[in-house]
């Protein structure tokens, strides 16, 4: 599907992967994640081929796929406790700080079902935040987010960049992060 | 820069690289995905109770069907109890890894950076506490249904567990690897069926000889063979599915 693709991103960069629908965001996306082996070619994680250490590669990551990874019938506390506790210990105090950020706190004890569409996004963008992750990796993190959503989470990922985080991200309208350099890479 | 909110949690990115307490974060990676799927299997109750209804139910239908003499009953007690046990096994298992494969939940356990076979041995073993842990807790009042003696009723315990335990590793085996066909449920059947032969066999041999007031060491033994055998290879064998069917 992808051919003749060549790209790095380095700290403090954000990479906005755009393209029409079928020209292989996700599927680069879940290249780069490790669920896919390119046919050709070779994927990098800090000088190294990420083949040969992998866990490494993992505990510098986080994926946003186009599910959220969310159990319905758990509260977004429980579900952040035991989707990020797997990786590190995360402790309550974090959190109820991440999902404030992401303007979630009010429904944090509720069952991730009854949170609208919107909502749900923003609870699994808070797991990625408490991954303690270098690089993110975004699959359209913005659907179905309301203006004031789009603002938040553009935010939430310029300020990652800005501490020398990388965020690589596929969004069909166009990325306004404060004070961060965009680079973007167009799939046709 | 504008008024742009500090990061509530201080340095995300760069700094902090977890160190890798391998010991312990492994036990805690472990006991987490098992408390989280025993508080789910708590949430949806009808999930958990389905296998042990379906068992009871087909072990007590044997006895209406058939001339209920104690004698014939306890002929037929380890099979009818074996049988049921098996096919109550098999109908828990489709839900194993589905749901967790379509909410994306697989995927991030995947890229979690602790070893999925792990991950995945303690879903297992939550599966297992789920399904095969209630069929054992329940056998004795359906095998006292079925008039067998109550000393046998130990054996069939002991025998059980280590059937059930079987039946959920090779089950998680097989389960994974029919997570690419959208209704797999017949050719996970086809595929576990096979294996559990064994387990049917000698489960159902160790309470035969039980019943009948013999020496069953030498099946139990064999079980439990097989269960050490199933518990180290599985994992193995599940986490590789379950990284092709995430591709």
């Amino acid at each position: 599907m992808l051919r003749g693709l060549s790209f790095g991103a380095s700290e403090g960069e954000a990479l906005h992967v755009r393209g029409p629908n079928g020209t292989g965001k996700t599927t680069l996306l879940r290249t780069l994640a490790g669920f896919l082996w390119p046919e050709e070619g070779e994927l990098y994680w800090m000088g190294e081929r990420v083949e040969r250490d992998r866990d490494r590669y993992c505990a510098d990551l986080a994926y946003l796929g186009h599910e959220n990874a969310m159990k319905a019938d758990l509260t977004p506390r429980e579900n952040l406790r035991y989707m990020n506790g797997v990786r590190h210990p995360t402790s309550a105090g974090d959190i109820d700080a991440a999902l404030q950020r992401l303007a979630v706190h009010g429904q944090r004890d509720l069952p991730f079902r009854s949170l609208s569409a919107g909502q749900r996004r923003r609870v699994a963008m808070a797991r990625v935040l408490l991954a303690r992750a270098r690089l993110w990796l975004l699959d359209e993190p913005f659907t179905n987010l309301d203006v004031g959503g789009v603002r938040e989470l553009s935010s939430v990922i310029a300020d990652h960049v800005r501490i020398g985080g990388i965020a690589i991200l596929t969004a069909h309208a166009d990325l306004d992060l404060p004070g961060v350099a965009l680079r973007r890479l167009e799939l046709t | 820069m504008s008024a742009v909110p500090a990061p509530v949690l201080p340095a995300t990115a760069a700094s902090s690289r977890p160190a890798h307490g391998l010991g312990t974060g492994l036990v805690r990676a472990a006991w987490l995905v098992f408390e989280r799927d025993v508080r789910l299997a708590f949430r949806r109750w009808e999930q958990v109770t389905q296998p042990v209804v379906f068992f009871v139910m087909v072990a007590t239908l044997f006895p209406l069907a058939l001339s209920p003499t104690s004698q014939l009953m306890q002929a037929i007690a380890p099979g009818i109890l074996w049988v049921a046990a098996l096919l109550s096994a098999l109908l828990a298992l489709e839900s194993l890894f589905r749901n967790d494969l379509d909410d994306g939940t697989l995927e991030q356990l995947a890229l979690s950076g602790q070893p999925l076979g792990w991950l995945l041995l303690s879903k297992t073993l939550a599966h297992w506490v789920l399904s095969g842990l209630p069929l054992v807790l329940t056998a004795p009042v359906v095998a006292v249904a079925l008039a067998a003696p109550a000393e046998a009723v130990g054996v069939l315990m002991i025998s059980l567990v280590l059937g059930t335990g079987i039946l959920s590793f090779l089950g998680a085996t097989g389960a994974a690897l029919t997570l690419g066909t959208r209704r797999g449920s017949v050719l996970l059947s086809l595929l576990v069926l096979p294996l559990a032969m064994p387990v049917l066999i000698f489960g159902a041999r160790a309470t035969d000889l039980a019943i009948r007031g013999d020496e069953p060491g030498g099946a139990l033994l064999l079980l439990t063979a097989m269960l050490i055998l199933s518990a180290s290879l599985a994992p193995l064998a599940t986490s590789a599915a379950v990284r092709i069917s995430l591709e």
